[in-house]
């Protein structure tokens, strides 16, 4: 309490701005770890591929009923206001919009935060504490390559996962909404999705999606700061810097959409 | 096997059976869902089409975006692919057609843009006779533009000036209202002890006189009634003009009856003189002969004279005398 009291603003702008830095240069290390081709060796390779389906294969049938069920409650939504209105015709357009481009990369990731990346780093900051990472480093091993990783990636994994699965699931049932179980309308539904992804369009929603995964799977995993873990609340600090960010992305997203 | 002793046993989920399979099975199917998705959204732009090219020119692109459809008979037949400005300032719409598409389009095509108050405005192509030759790749069109939004000021103009209009005609003192009063102090007219007729002549008092006029006329009428009646029984009646006409005429019969007779008598008389007359021709015949007898007698006597008288020489007297 002594040691809060005494900091001044200023240090706590340079410390903020610290983390921050170190929240920076962790993701750097892990994404050249990532890209270099020796963390794909063989038995790494066994390694992240084990740790990419323990962590994805569990949330798939949840995230998907899940998702469904939200997806179906919008739809009915977006629908009937649409018909009340007498803008039917847009609907498609809005729900693709809404739902495809926007909630669903966000719920994505999200979901795969909670249920699989914020319980992986709780993993890595336990072998932290328990000392295991000194001693892999100590046997010559590299704690970030062998550990962090293959979560980092299997948070990854997870997110893009999801966010396919959603994407699909919600463009079906939106067809399925709209044009009931008849194939009449496919070429029709096509051309307007086809309208709402353009290019740019495109673009966005993959770096979003990238992003956004790349967040949720990163920064749960950053080590904290000798003064952040004596404070306590590491826990909230790194669920609020992880929404933060995610924030931060989905404007980001919104701005180069919209304007 | 290193890794695997880093792991921490603790926490560490349950084995999961044919775990290397399963994981490579799930990277399949999120790899090809990625590419499915990858090629769904390629083909719904229509990346693998064979397309023509049509170039609509407008005179302003206002509204419309790259990706927009081009619609025929309600079906999108067409795609925007590029927007831009010609070097005589009109907008050049670049439409992709793909070829199975194209037949729809004709050398006669019309192209319109229609904005309506909600939405992008909508291209439509209009052919009418589809019998016409198709419409060659990279043809230039003008295309036709219909606003509703830009007709709405126009229509707000016009109401406008049909309120200036109608509040001149429903003032205080416009023709309409003061016809109006009129009409209603005329109604009242009507509607009062004069009638209709007050209302015409105007004057109660005119009124008054026509009445009584037509009063007059009434009795005038009821009197040359009688007229006729009597009329009636003097010519048609017991001792009328016709009966005494009818005596007249029988009279009349008789006497015509009578100058016929003696018509004829007068007739018999002229037969008569006929005759005489001719009696009178012939005895003149008879007189001619006998004058002719008279003047061969008399020559004979003076022939005989003569031969007394040369033989009797003495004789101075030379006359005869006639018997």
């Amino acid at each position: 309490m002594l040691y809060t009291a005494r900091i001044s603003p200023l240090q706590t702008l340079l410390a903020w701005l610290a983390s921050w830095g170190r929240l920076l240069h962790f993701g750097a290390r892990l994404l050249v770890l990532a890209l270099a081709p020796s963390s794909y060796r063989r038995s790494q390779r066994r390694l992240i591929l084990r740790t990419l389906y323990l962590a994805t294969a569990p949330l798939l049938p949840g995230f998907a009923i899940a998702s469904a069920v939200a997806a179906q409650i919008v739809i009915r939504i977006v629908l009937a206001t649409a018909l009340s209105y007498g803008l039917s015709r847009y609907a498609l357009d809005v729900l693709v919009r809404t739902l495809v481009l926007e909630l669903i990369p966000l719920s994505a990731a999200l979901f795969a935060a909670v249920r699989y990346t914020l319980p992986a780093a709780e993993q890595v900051r336990r072998q932290r504490q328990q000392g295991l990472h000194k001693a892999a480093l100590a046997r010559g091993h590299d704690p970030l390559r062998d550990e962090v990783l293959p979560r980092a990636l299997a948070g990854v994994f997870a997110a893009i996962t999801l966010t396919l699965l959603s994407s699909f699931i919600t463009l079906v049932l939106s067809y399925l909404a709209v044009y009931g179980f008849s194939g009449w309308g496919v070429e029709g539904f096509t051309r307007t999705v086809g309208q709402v992804f353009s290019p740019v369009i495109v673009l966005i929603f993959g770096l979003k999606t990238l992003l956004l995964s790349l967040a949720v799977a990163i920064i749960p995993m950053v080590p904290l700061a000798r003064e952040e873990s004596l404070v306590g609340r590491a826990d909230i600090a790194r669920l609020a810097r992880l929404l933060a960010v995610v924030l931060l992305i989905e404007l980001l997203s919104l701005v180069g959409n919209y304007y | 096997m290193t890794d695997k002793q880093d792991l921490p046993p603790s926490d560490a989920p349950p084995p999961v059976a044919n775990l290397d399979l399963k994981a490579r099975l799930l990277l399949l199917a999120v790899a090809l869902l990625l590419t499915a998705a990858v090629t769904y959204v390629l083909y719904a732009r229509g990346a693998f089409e064979r397309a023509q090219t049509l170039v609509l020119v407008a005179d302003s692109a206002e509204g419309v975006v790259v990706g927009m459809d081009l619609s025929f008979a309600g079906f999108a037949i067409g795609r925007v692919r590029r927007i831009e400005l010609s070097d005589a300032g009109k907008a050049r719409i670049v439409i992709d057609v793909p070829l199975k598409d194209a037949r729809w389009l004709r050398t006669s095509s019309v192209f319109t843009m229609e904005s309506g108050l909600v939405g992008a405005p909508r291209i439509r192509a209009y052919s009418g006779i589809l019998a016409d030759p198709p419409l060659p790749d990279g043809a230039e069109r003008e295309v036709l533009i219909g606003d509703a939004a830009a007709e709405i000021p126009r229509l707000m103009a016009g109401v406008r000036d049909l309120l200036a209009n109608l509040s001149a005609i429903t003032a205080d003192d416009a023709p309409l209202n003061n016809t109006l009063r009129n009409v209603q102090a005329t109604t009242a007219r009507l509607n009062g002890p004069g009638g209709a007729l007050g209302a015409l002549m105007g004057d109660e008092q005119d009124a008054k006189n026509i009445i009584q006029t037509l009063d007059r006329t009434n009795k005038l009428l009821a009197r040359l009634d009688g007229l006729v009646a009597k009329a009636d029984s003097q010519v048609f009646g017991e001792q009328g003009l016709v009966r005494d006409s009818r005596a007249t005429v029988a009279q009349l019969n008789g006497l015509l009856g009578e100058a016929r007779v003696s018509l004829k008598k007068v007739e018999a008389i002229l037969q008569d003189v006929q005759g005489i007359t001719g009696n009178t021709r012939a005895a003149t015949e008879d007189l001619g002969q006998l004058r002719a007898e008279v003047e061969a007698s008399l020559r004979k006597v003076e022939q005989l004279l003569n031969e007394v008288n040369r033989r009797w020489p003495f004789k101075r007297d030379t006359d005869i005398k006639l018997p």
